[in-house]
């Protein structure tokens, strides 16, 4: 079976004053219908650019994309209008991602305006039932975005991400602005819509304990690159690169029986601006030595589980 | 250990708008011991910034209103001090870390001066011995002194925030008012920051009310546990208790909400609904229209606040009597 998603190499660099800043820097991934690949790392390290630049919100510096098997990297105007029915995207900031000026049930619609064929009353009645699907009230119709909570507004930018019947869904930090209570409902929100269209989803977020719920695979990022990538559970059972296991020590687990030990990480993310070819995370890793300035590459130590760590078995072993 | 710092009774709080008035805290009882990190934990809206920012007499004029309740700290009622008395005590016995360290800093000054000047202000002091002073601040949260002289855009968030907890340590406070000092910065710069924070309060004997709706920075940092609901404390007792005993239902349903990183439920169990409306809360129990435990009783008063097992109690009708 084809994957529904492929990315071969995809490289996105910005220039800046001071350099070329490695956005993204050879990154891989397939992804199967109906699946959920997590994408996990700090502030900056391309988490964000990696999915916009799968859309086609940022046009790629190198690399490849394919969609159900077709080369969609450079695609013409026509193709991309097409593309975009079928790619959407939920962004982070439920505040900020709606037009202020737009009743729920305009911001609705908008998508379906924009593609066209279909009448007014159509329309209308399509917004209903996708108000519907994602738990809005009909009473909402009318409202504007600020009379809206959070999680409310981000029913309405699930709900546009829908309305044009999407086979795939970028979703950029979708739960981060919430509160726990109210992030628990879209979540769920996410996956029965998940389960019920078949979707296949992206999931961008820094929130480690969410991409272990949602994701079926992780991917974790640091500086533009794939440091580690595995089955969901494989990742949390079987950490292996020396980044992951100061991430996944990091977060503060809810249980006060389990304390855990912290791996402190000296020091911040460094410049993407200009890397050196070596390893990345080198500057602030315990186990660095000669052979890390070397570039990294992806190795399988696992049937489906890659690290790009040339120090991992002896970190493993010792 | 056992000796009481801050001791807030029956605190209400509104804000007056035109159209409504909001009732932000209600009611609410809080004792901090000494040496003791305290969380106040809820959801945005329910009063947690409110309660820290009564403490400080910081709140937004001209529309809050301290409508009731007393504040005292070392013995000494802090709501009927005079506004030059209160200055003595901001900053220098009681101090503050704010949400966001982008915009707690002055960006026209050098992060060394605005430690310095904060020194300066409570203690008389030569202006060399504050810049001392304020140098080994920045080293103690992990900046080398070099950077003295430099202005806040120049520095990560995380670093930011060392340079806010630098400036909120600097006099010694006996209390740390902590704001979700951690919410802006990413988990492993959270780590580093958490556990600087501990090892100074250590070094310090600082009390630290920390405020957070994130329950693994609880488990992690505190010592008991205030469980803040549509401005009011529904739960607190020692950490322990709470995440071994919880015996409320919101903060059950806090719990059913978090995604644990060792169990794979097929869904997540939410708590259905929304807070309700600070300007339309309902007579009897805040927590009625979403508890899934409520009855008609509920809906009629106001819960007592039920004590459970020593130090822990629970402000729900059906936690009377109950076993913990």
């Amino acid at each position: 079976m084809t994957p529904l998603l492929e990315v071969r190499n995809l490289r996105k660099y910005f220039k800046t004053r001071y350099g070329t800043l490695h956005a993204v820097d050879d990154v891989s991934f397939t992804l199967e219908k109906g699946k959920t690949l997590g994408v996990v790392g700090e502030s900056g390290c391309g988490k964000t650019t990696l999915g916009r630049t799968v859309l086609h919100l940022t046009e790629p510096t190198d690399g490849q994309i394919f969609f159900e098997g077709r080369d969609i990297t450079y695609p013409r105007k026509k193709e991309l209008r097409k593309l975009r029915e079928e790619m959407q995207i939920i962004f982070q900031d439920p505040y900020s991602s709606l037009n202020p000026r737009m009743t729920v049930s305009e911001a609705i619609m908008e998508p379906l305006i924009l593609r066209g064929g279909m009448s007014r009353d159509e329309m209308l009645e399509e917004t209903r039932s996708l108000m519907d699907t994602v738990g809005l009230a009909a009473r909402f119709e009318n409202s504007y975005p600020h009379e809206l909570d959070g999680g409310r507004r981000q029913r309405i930018g699930i709900a546009r991400a829908l309305a044009l019947k999407p086979k795939f869904i970028v979703c950029d930090e979708p739960v981060s602005a919430l509160d726990v209570s109210i992030q628990a409902q879209i979540i769920n929100l996410m996956l029965d819509l998940q389960e019920e269209f078949g979707l296949t989803y992206m999931f961008v977020t820094h929130d480690l304990s969410v991409v272990k719920y949602i994701s079926d695979e992780i991917m974790v990022m640091y500086l533009g690159q794939v440091v580690e990538k595995a089955p969901s559970d494989e990742l949390f059972a079987n950490t292996l690169h020396p980044y992951s296991k100061a991430l996944l020590s990091a977060i503060p687990i809810p249980n006060i029986h389990k304390k855990r030990k912290r791996i402190l990480l000296r020091g911040e993310l460094t410049s993407p601006i200009n890397p050196k070819p070596g390893c990345r995370f080198m500057a602030r890793c315990d186990y660095a030595m000669e052979k890390c300035n070397e570039p990294q590459v992806l190795e399988e130590s696992s049937p489906g589980h890659f690290v790009a760590c040339c120090r991992y078995k002896e970190i493993m072993n010792s | 250990m056992d000796e009481k710092l801050l001791e807030i009774r029956n605190l209400a709080v509104e804000y007056h708008t035109d159209e409504a008035v909001v009732y932000a805290v209600n009611n609410v009882n809080l004792t901090v011991k000494k040496g003791e990190t305290i969380g106040l934990v809820g959801e945005t809206g329910a009063g947690k910034t409110t309660i820290a920012r009564s403490i400080l007499r910081i709140l937004p004029p001209p529309t809050a209103r301290i409508v009731s309740g007393e504040i005292f700290f070392n013995g000494t009622d802090l709501l009927k001090l005079s506004e030059k008395e209160m200055q003595k005590i901001r900053g220098n016995k009681i101090a503050m870390i704010f949400q966001d360290p982008m915009t707690a800093l002055n960006p026209i000054e050098t992060v060394g001066f605005q430690i310095a000047e904060a020194i300066q202000r409570h203690n008389k002091i030569t202006r060399f011995e504050a810049v001392k002073r304020a140098s080994e601040m920045l080293e103690m949260v992990g900046i080398p002194m070099e950077r003295y002289s430099e202005y806040p855009h120049q520095f990560s968030g995380g670093m930011k925030q060392r340079v806010v907890i630098a400036m909120a340590l600097s006099c010694n406070p006996e209390l740390l008012l902590a704001d979700e000092p951690t919410t802006a910065l990413d988990v492993t710069i959270q780590a580093q920051v958490l556990d600087m924070m501990e090892s100074l309060k250590r070094q310090l004997g600082t009390s630290v009310v920390l405020i957070t709706h994130d329950l693994g920075v609880v488990a992690d940092t505190c010592d008991s546990v205030a469980v803040v609901y549509a401005g009011e404390i529904v739960e607190r007792g020692t950490v322990e208790h709470i995440f071994d005993f919880a015996a409320h239902p919101y903060t059950l349903g806090l719990f059913g909400s978090l995604p644990q990183l060792d169990s794979k439920e097929p869904r997540l169990k939410p708590i259905k609904g929304m807070m309700p409306d600070p300007t339309n809360l309902p007579p009897g129990c805040r927590f009625y229209e979403r508890c899934p435990e409520a009855t008609a009783e509920c809906a009629e008063g106001p819960p007592p606040d039920v004590e459970v097992a020593p130090g822990h109690t629970v402000k729900c009708i059906k936690a009377r009597g109950g076993a913990a």
